[in-house]
């Protein structure tokens, strides 16, 4: 399963970023093989209608879950289209942080509705 | 002729000047009054009368799925994010669209079609015999203003003098509002921020190459900042209405200085006659 979480710099020791459309970088992790991908986003700086363009790209990278702070309504209505669940990050920790909070259970899904 | 009142800052005047002029003018000739201002309209608070409305849509993207390979290529293409390529799908965000036609265009497979959707309306009436009123009115949460005032403008196509009310600001609703203008008035006030936006607007106007005139509001009698700048830019000042008990009052109830207070008529058609100097076309 591919987990994708927003944050603030490449890697998986990168802090999480609360803002899903505008996160300076998207990190992919095969939960798997443990293998973490970063891709820096390129609608930080865009104009306007980020969400569901983030989501398509999270859709291509094959992520089935994503962990972020807060997602908007466009974004939420792709998520919920495109069957990929998200999950609220609130804490301060890096991304390999709420990677393992995730796997423990401990992480509430966002309300896609 | 056709003739744009704009200002820059909100809440100068604008509207003001153009329901006057044009109420002034359709007791001599036949005058077209568009209001441009699509996000609020007011015109016809000036003038009320019954509208016949006529819809404006803009196309928007359509998917054949028949023909779709969820490549993502249109998706990737929007700079709007109108649309969201995922595994099996496509979703579209209308509202999000500015309908460009760039998905069509960039679709391999030609499966992006276009279908209209309304995004607002524009509303015709006849307040007076020699005064055609075209409202636009655009949706509330769409933002496709420049589509609505297009379509405003080509309802009021054929009429030898058009007065087009610009909406406050300098970006794409008042370019639009410009285009094709033989010459804009701008509206302002003495004040800092009247000055300011005076500024932007000039500058606007004379990046489109359109000869611009100034209409000082609400003037205490010290108008010299604004004075000097229209001297700087050779820009003529066309009218100054003085900050008046009397004429806020006759504005306030929504009623139209040039009918309601003597003397009016005469200096709004005096100003008919310096725009028309200005524009350097025949009325």
């Amino acid at each position: 399963m591919i987990v994708g979480i927003t944050a603030r710099a490449a890697g998986t020791d990168a802090p999480v970023e609360q803002r899903f459309g505008r996160a300076p970088y998207f990190v992919f992790v095969d939960t798997e093989t443990g293998k973490a991908e970063s891709i820096e986003n390129p609608l930080v700086d865009a104009a306007g209608g980020v969400g569901p363009r983030a989501v398509q790209m999270f859709s291509e990278h094959g992520a089935t879950v994503v962990i972020t702070g807060q997602v908007g309504g466009n974004a939420a209505k792709a998520l919920e289209a495109g069957g990929i669940k998200a999950y609220a990050y609130r804490g301060s920790g890096s991304v390999a942080d709420a990677l393992a909070e995730y796997s423990a259970g401990n992480l509430q899904p966002l309300s896609l509705a | 002729m056709k003739i744009t009142i704009a200002s820059g800052k909100g809440g100068t005047g604008k509207s003001t000047v153009a329901a006057n002029l044009a109420c002034t003018l359709a007791l001599s000739r036949e005058v077209a009054l568009v209001d441009c201002d699509v996000e609020e309209p007011n015109l016809h608070l000036f003038f009320p009368a019954a509208a016949v409305d006529v819809p404006v849509t803009t196309p928007v993207p359509e998917i054949d799925l028949a023909r779709c390979t969820f490549c993502g290529e249109c998706g990737k293409f929007c700079r709007f994010g109108a649309l969201s390529v995922l595994k099996d799908r496509v979703l579209v965000f209308p509202e999000l669209c500015h309908s460009c036609g760039g998905c069509s265009l960039v679709c391999p497979q030609g499966a992006v079609g276009e279908v209209p959707r309304t995004v607002g309306r524009v509303a015709c009436s006849c307040p007076l015999p020699s005064l055609t009123l075209i409202s636009g009115v655009l949706n509330e949460g769409e933002v496709q203003a420049p589509a609505v005032i297009r379509a405003a403008k080509l309802l009021a196509q054929g009429h030898p003098l058009t007065l087009y009310d610009a909406s406050p600001g300098i970006a794409c609703p008042v370019i639009e509002t410009l285009e094709g203008s033989d010459v804009c008035v701008l509206v302002t006030e003495s004040t800092p921020f009247g000055l300011h936006d005076l500024r932007l607007a000039a500058e606007v106007a004379e990046g489109v190459g359109i000869p611009a005139g100034v209409v000082i509001n609400r003037s205490d009698g010290q108008d010299e900042a604004t004075l000097d700048f229209c001297r700087e830019r050779g820009l003529p000042v066309l009218m100054t209405i003085p900050f008046s008990r009397e004429i806020a009052a006759v504005q306030n109830r929504g009623g139209l200085i040039c009918r309601d207070l003597p003397g009016w008529e005469e200096r709004f058609a005096a100003l008919f006659e310096a725009v028309v100097k200005i524009a350097g076309v025949s009325p």
